[in-house]
């Protein structure tokens, strides 16, 4: 963010040209899969469909498996944008910090004990897992950047081992859940998704409209005081938001890392220095890598697919590796 | 792996006796031939009763299994007796309690180099990816090379190697700082793992599902024909680095103290780095990724040995009564069904490491 403010004008610019690119790939997301259709056909199946089976292929899989990958990545993207403006550290992502780990491990727990049958159940559920991880991480990691990653890295391994445990142990309840400890968006398609769709868009225009307090906020305590900004409820606020929308996007498509991390990364540094037009890119950006990940993921394999989680820690880790030698020599 | 050096106080030369009083009282001298060294009294009692805690658990090891041996019936079958109940102790048992001792002695060794020189209790190869960069290498072993033994070990030394030497180049240039490298290696970490995890599901079905049982790293079904050239390395490397452990303990009180000794600093710590890769690869390959013992051992072995910086042999010696513990347990929860002794070792892992976290943010 060491450049300065774009104008206003430059800015839809870019906002306009992400919105293309989420375009293309949105489309070429549905088209692509174990059976591949071609770009005019997925168009001609949303604007005139006829009942053919590339159409109903189009319609009842790929469509709302895109659906899903968009929300889930506008979730991610705008918690990551949060937790980074929040805790002024650009290491800090939802997925690194352990919170969908946590909120992932609570449906996988709250599903073997009968809460999840409704959407609202497991929505709960995915949240309150989220809260109780959110809260656990920062009260042992706070202090520093770094100690919080590790200590979000700790939790999420702790949650891996015992829920592998788990699994293994009473297999019969838990084996269906084997889906919670990796983020994947194949199958769940099928599962009813209007609720927490709903949830992620009312969570993202509140996000939206917390980005112009956010932005007096980055400019550091006093300086917020002194511009009138209320810090407490922005910050308690802000806190809600991430663990709700962290929490619903891992109860549609499971725990996700990295996504949180890589696009704030992009849209801060497209947006220069104003966190409303870096929520509003990051918004935009998030589904376009999501929706990417899970096309690649639908390819890389001969048989079958890789869960999309994968894809995204592949490539989220050299972020990492990068977002610490760009700001770890100032910050740490 | 080595064995504590018998404390044999030579009665005929008290003189020596003196001397070693005035620096410190609770001092011993060892001598052996013309070789002699000061050893803590406080290391030789924690070294041996360490030592009985892993003969007692390995004695479990062998005594436990479906049908319970008794201790008399485990020594008949160690001393002669072939046949009958006495090949599951012989050729089941014993491999895999052998093999929990060595390869938990040497993911401690690697464990107490890798905290040294990091000077970071978290810096262990487990948490920095040298595991998952080893496991890479045996990975692609297996699935592009025919896999053979020699093959396994090269390929996971390999893939060791490359992974150190990257997080080594990718976190310098921005100060010492050992959290930093430490970051650096969880996210080199993450990026092998979904590596790993796509080598593993683009294999062969055999395959996969031997190298998935294999992904939290196990010790089960190991038998002599996996396990006598990694023991054979192990053994040569811990030799290794017990020749080099004056000089690292010299080093672990600071560079200008070791400098100043005569130690010199840059080739000790490199030789250091490639005994402690060459020893957690060398487990990996055979095991799979192990966790929590290389970061756990250490600390634990520290304490109970009270010395400064973290010294080398207590964490062996933890690091095997730690995985044949850990290893136990995963046989005995969910019987007849055996765990991979890594998912346990990870469970626990990972409380350790935030309970350490959670320490040190106390103690500002």
């Amino acid at each position: 963010m060491k450049d300065a403010r774009r104008g206003p004008g430059a800015l839809t610019a870019v906002l306009i040209t992400a919105l293309a690119v989420l375009a293309v790939v949105a489309v070429v997301s549905v088209g692509v899969g174990a059976h591949a259709i071609p770009p005019v056909d997925v168009v001609r199946a949303l604007v005139a469909f006829d009942g053919s089976s590339d159409h109903v292929v189009v319609r009842d899989i790929r469509v709302p498996r895109a659906v899903l990958a968009l929300g889930a990545g506008a979730a991610l993207a705008a918690a990551g944008v949060l937790v980074q403006v929040l805790t002024r550290n650009p290491l800090a992502e939802p997925g690194v910090l352990g919170v969908t780990a946590g909120s992932g491990f609570a449906i996988a727990v709250g599903s073997a004990l009968g809460l999840t049958a409704s959407a609202v159940g497991e929505l709960v559920v995915a949240v309150l897992g989220a809260v109780a991880a959110t809260l656990l991480v920062y009260s042992v990691g706070r202090g520093s950047p770094l100690r919080l990653v590790l200590t979000g890295v700790a939790l999420s391994s702790v949650l891996a081992g015992v829920s592998l445990g788990l699994r293994l142990m009473i297999p019969e309840v838990f084996d269906k859940y084997r889906f919670w400890s990796v983020g994947s968006l194949a199958g769940r398609e099928q599962a009813p998704s209007a609720l927490p769709l709903a949830v992620i868009a009312v969570g993202v225009v509140c996000a939206l409209l917390l980005g112009r307090q956010l932005d007096v906020i980055a400019l550091g305590e006093s300086a917020a005081h002194g511009l009138g900004a209320s810090v407490t409820r922005v910050r308690a606020a802000s806190l809600l938001l991430i663990t709700v929308l962290a929490g619903t996007a891992t109860a549609i498509a499971g725990p996700i890392l990295f996504v949180g991390l890589m696009v704030p990364h992009v849209a801060r540094r497209l947006a220069g220095a104003s966190v409303p037009w870096a929520m509003a890119l990051a918004v935009v950006l998030g589904p376009v890598l999501l929706l990417v990940a899970d096309t690649a993921s639908r390819v890389l394999l001969p048989t079958g697919e890789v869960p999309v989680a994968i894809v995204t820690a592949f490539l989220g880790g050299p972020v990492l590796v990068w977002a610490v030698r760009r700001y770890g020599a100032a910050a740490l | 792996m080595p064995t504590p050096a018998v404390p044999t106080p030579d009665p005929k030369t008290p003189d020596v006796e003196t001397p070693v009083r005035a620096v410190a009282p609770s001092a011993l001298v060892v001598r052996i031939g013309p070789i002699s060294a000061l050893v803590e009294r406080r290391t030789l009692v924690m070294a041996s009763a360490l030592t009985l805690v892993v003969l007692g658990l390995a004695l479990v090891g062998l005594c436990y299994g479906p049908t319970w041996a008794s201790p008399a019936k485990v020594f008949d079958a160690l001393t002669g007796a072939r046949g009958g109940s006495n090949v599951v102790i012989r050729e089941w048992r014993l491999p895999r309690v052998l093999a929990a001792v060595a390869f938990g002695a040497a993911l401690g060794a690697a464990g107490a180099v890798f905290q040294n020189i990091t000077r970071n209790p978290m810096g262990s190869p487990d948490v920095i990816g040298l595991d998952a960069g080893a496991y890479t290498g045996a990975l692609i072993a297996i699935t592009v090379l025919s896999g053979s033994p020699a093959q396994l070990a090269l390929s996971s030394v390999v893939g060791g190697l490359l992974t150190a030497a990257a997080v080594y180049l990718l976190s310098a240039g921005g100060g010492t700082s050992g959290l930093r490298l430490v970051v650096i290696g969880i996210a080199v970490n993450a990026t092998l793992t979904a590596l790993n995890s796509w080598i593993v599901l683009r294999s062969e079905l055999e395959v996969a599902i031997a190298a998935v049982g294999w992904n939290a790293g196990s010790l089960n079904g190991v038998d002599w024909a996996d396990v006598t050239v990694p023991f054979a390395i192990i053994a040569v490397l811990l030799v290794l680095l017990a020749v080099q452990s004056r000089a690292a303990q010299q080093s672990a009180l600071g560079s200008d103290v070791a400098v100043t000794t005569g130690v010199r600093l840059e080739p000790l710590r490199l030789r250091l780095v490639l005994i402690g890769v060459c020893c957690t690869a060398t487990v990996t390959a055979v095991a799979g990724p192990i966790a929590f013992i290389a970061l756990a051992a250490p600390q634990i072995g520290r304490r109970l040995a009270g010395a400064p910086g973290i010294p080398v042999l207590p964490a062996a010696l933890t690091g095997a009564a730690l995985l044949l513990g850990a290893d136990l347990v995963a046989q005995m929860l969910l019987q007849p069904v055996s765990l991979p002794v890594g998912v346990i070792s990870t469970a626990i892992g990972g409380c350790y490491l935030m309970w350490l976290l959670a320490k040190e943010v106390r103690r500002r």
